[in-house]
């Protein structure tokens, strides 16, 4: 089932939790302390941005659609069926493309290994059914990983309880 | 990413800014921003790492963790970081404090070079409050047992500290009955850090009433003494002219700059600064003379007694060095940038760290002792002196803007000016009030801030009380903030000040804001308040009077410390960014609600500088009405008089 990571803006704290605890997942040691001396340093997938009045947590959206695997030269990039776009480490060779092509500036460049980066949902956490290192390690539950019918649903629920109030109010 | 505001309301800060910009400089603004998003955790007060279980965070939405591991709660880690923090402010005025003591003992021993009493009615004042015999004694021996008596409060452990008697009854009262009387310095800060250790107090308003505790022990004590000693040894200020900002760097000259807090050593570089050795340096390099100038509340003090201006504020310690004109920046202790290494290295400027309490990685360490000050001065000076040779004249660019100034007010001094020298009395300030000319007293003091503008909260603060009657009293960098902007001088009393304080100002020849000295001199704030109790007719209680304090851009532990020691005493202050103590509304609810029945005053946040007026203004008019005072003579001035000049032409717009 498709899973799709959804971020409460109002709920960050900006303290970026999920920055390191993506580096650390995201390293050969897992661990915060060992992950501090490897070489290439571990990066993260995940950014806390500031906006004027609020902080969010940006990583990739795993577009159906990808422009990132459209235009990798070297098919780096893949998605299976139903999961995150992924990246080969072994065929990426640097070229940028896919960074220009995202729309949301969520791949980088990582200059110590000469590859891009990006997030993967943490696709081999979700293999042993845990969740996202990202989520889990989000103090305030701002970024949760959830089925994406199940969203779809709550959304639309939501939605009819706006519609129900307003036609409440109106008969009022 | 959004767009930044305009760093400071200082317009050659303005152009530091530019500069820094252009030569890919990076400033604390700079850091500012790549820091952004700060943690909303430690923001709020809600992370915890005083054991090593930790460190804990409480969510503040209610959905994850509601306690750390050891139980306590966000009440409790909030109450208790606030704690800390009010201990390390304090622990910081009072061990400047210590060291002031430390050297008039010295120099009252003969044992410090170059030093004297140079404040003996003081000196003999102190004695006499102190029940310290003066009768047929040197001013050495009376100095000893003073700066000996001052000494004892550090390390005493009971029986209260000496000032504390200057308190009014009902305040001390109120410090007696919810068991915060300051006992010791030393012992008072030790005792609130032990209640945060781990496992220690747990109970969110006992937590709070430590930090009352670590306040008083500052203001009342290390602050105080250092205040007082600091008149003894270095002389009572007195009222003198002398200009601000990064105008009063010369070209031609070499330009030192002092910056820190201790005035120990900066008074002996001033000193030290007028012989002829030092000019015969200055030729043999090829420079006029020598610009001594200040940053920060080191600036303060020898502004205050010597008349060196003053070339900025806290951030002003960066904008400085881009100049490219500063041949060496003295530092001593406290609110020192340890980025001053990375800016300085662009340039020639030579960083001289000299304090033992205070060392920083990649700035040159040359340790003063005040026993040879000034030796130590000397050769500080001939090494600024010498590096003006590696100056590179491609790179400065020292902005025209400065502003003249009247700084060195004091509590005693400014019986003088009220009164005038005749008739020394608090008489006519109190009066004033009664009357209804001016509205109040609010003393406008603190940091700056990276995060809003610099000075633009300090001087809308001031202008916005100005219009209404205020009078207005300051320290540290929000008094060199207005300072720069020109409002420490009575050609502000045109602009700004409402017609009732114009009538004041005139008649006395003060300027509307007035400069009481450094950040520590903030208990000038404290006796002057005792002054207009003992005047009499506004009260006698702190919490009667119509005063208030205001910290708008506030960022030091220091600060923290100064908030509780006022608003301990019973004086409603307003602080601009919220203390980090949001994530437990009890406690953000006692701190600007209950606290008030227990100790006359509580504390308001408030970012926006005119509605923190209006704040002000409200809590002013309150106090007269309780103390059923003469309604306002005047209506407050038309807001968009502002800056303009402007005179109510006498006549009344409202019934006396």
């Amino acid at each position: 089932m498709k899973q799709i990571l959804v971020v409460k803006a109002e709920r960050c704290l900006g303290c970026k939790s999920c920055e390191i605890a993506c580096a650390i997942e995201h390293s050969k040691s897992q661990e915060l302390v060992a992950a501090l001396g490897e070489s290439p340093a571990p990066q993260s997938r995940v950014r806390v941005l500031q906006g004027e009045t609020f902080a969010v947590p940006l990583q990739c959206r795993q577009c159906e659609d990808a422009a990132c695997v459209a235009s990798c030269p070297t098919q780096a990039l893949r998605r299976d069926h139903e999961g995150p776009v992924v990246l080969e480490r072994s065929r990426c060779i640097g070229c940028m493309w896919c960074i220009e092509a995202c729309p949301f500036g969520v791949i980088t460049m990582d200059r110590n290994s000469g590859a891009v980066v990006k997030c993967d949902q943490c696709y081999e956490r979700v293999a042993e059914g845990k969740m996202p290192a990202c989520v889990t390690a989000c103090p305030t539950s701002a970024i949760a990983c959830r089925d994406l019918e199940a969203v779809v649903a709550e959304k639309r629920h939501a939605y009819l309880v706006q519609i129900e109030r307003a036609v409440r109010e109106e008969a009022s | 990413m959004p767009e930044a505001k305009r760093v400071s309301a200082d317009v050659a800060a303005d152009e530091m800014v530019r500069l820094a910009q252009e030569r890919g400089d990076r400033l604390a603004h700079d850091r500012y921003q790549a820091m952004r998003p700060q943690c909303g955790f430690g923001q709020l007060g809600l992370c915890c790492h005083n054991c090593n279980m930790g460190p804990c965070r409480i969510d503040p939405f209610g959905q994850g963790t509601r306690e750390g591991i050891c139980g306590a709660s966000a009440d409790v880690i909030a109450a208790r970081n606030l704690a800390r923090r009010a201990a390390v402010g304090s622990a910081a005025h009072s061990d400047h404090g210590r060291s002031i003591a430390m050297t008039l003992l010295e120099t009252a021993r003969g044992q410090a070079q170059g030093y004297s009493i140079k404040g003996p009615a003081k000196l003999l004042a102190l004695a006499k409050e102190w029940g310290i015999a003066t009768d047929k004694r040197s001013l050495e021996e009376i100095a000893e047992e003073v700066a000996l008596a001052a000494l004892e409060d550090f390390g005493r452990q009971d029986g209260g500290l000496r000032f504390v008697s200057r308190a009014p009854a009902k305040v001390q009262a109120r410090w007696e009955s919810h068991g915060v009387m300051p006992r010791g310095v030393d012992r008072d800060i030790v005792g609130v850090l032990h209640s945060t250790n781990m496992g220690g107090s747990n109970e969110p308003y006992h937590l709070l009433r430590s930090c009352v505790r670590a306040g008083l022990v500052d203001g009342w004590g290390g602050s105080m003494v250092a205040t007082e000693l600091s008149d003894i040894l270095f002389g009572e200020p007195a009222p003198l002219v002398s200009e601000a900002n990064l105008g009063v760097l010369k070209e031609d000259h070499v330009n030192i700059l002092v910056h820190g807090h201790e005035p120990v050593l900066s008074d002996a570089l001033v000193a030290a600064s007028q012989t002829d050795e030092v000019m015969a340096a200055c030729e043999a390099v090829g420079a006029k003379g020598i610009q001594l100038a200040g940053i920060c509340c080191t600036a303060n003090e020898i502004l205050m007694r010597h008349g060196v201006p003053i070339a900025g504020n806290l951030l002003h310690q960066e904008f400085a060095l881009v100049t490219g004109a500063v041949d060496m920046m003295v530092v001593d202790i406290q609110c020192i940038f340890p980025s001053l290494r990375a800016v300085a290295g662009k340039y020639h400027t030579k960083i001289v760290s000299t304090s033992p309490k205070a060392h920083f990685e990649g700035f040159t360490h040359i340790e003063f002792d005040e026993r040879r000050a000034l030796d130590s001065a000397r050769t500080l000076l001939l090494t600024g002196i010498q590096n003006f040779a590696n100056r590179d004249p491609g790179k400065v660019h020292i902005p025209t803007d400065k502003s003249p100034l009247i700084a060195g007010f004091t509590t005693e001094g400014v019986f003088d000016h009220l009164g005038g020298r005749y008739r020394p009395s608090y008489r006519p300030l109190n009066n004033a009030i009664i009357d209804g000319r001016i509205r109040g007293v609010v003393g406008i003091v603190g940091c700056n801030t990276v995060k809003i503008t610099q000075d633009e909260a300090h001087l809308t603060l001031a202008k916005e009380l100005l219009r209404h009657d205020v009078l207005i009293v300051q320290t540290g960098c929000s008094a060199i903030a207005c300072g720069k902007a020109g409002l420490l001088t009575p050609e502000a009393v045109e602009l700004y000040a409402g017609a009732g304080l114009q009538e004041v100002c005139d008649a006395v020849g003060l300027p509307p804001c007035l400069h009481l000295g450094a950040c520590v001199d903030n208990t000038r704030i404290l006796t002057a308040c005792i002054e207009i109790c003992r005047e009499g007719g506004l009260g006698d209680d702190f919490a009667e009077l119509p005063v208030a304090g205001a910290a708008p851009e506030w960022m030091s532990d220091k600060a923290i410390a100064i908030g509780f020691y006022v608003v301990g005493s019973g004086i409603f202050t307003v602080v601009g960014d919220s203390l980090p103590i949001m994530g437990s509304p009890r406690v953000a609810d006692y701190l600007t609600g209950g606290m008030e029945e227990d100790f006359g005053a509580r504390f308001a946040f408030e970012r926006d500088p005119l509605k923190a007026a209006a704040l002000i203004v409200e809590h002013l008019n309150a106090k007269r009405e309780a103390l059923h005072l003469s309604p306002m003579i005047y209506e407050p001035r038309p807001a968009e008089t502002l800056g303009k000049r402007w005179r109510a032409g006498g006549v009344a717009l409202a019934a006396v």
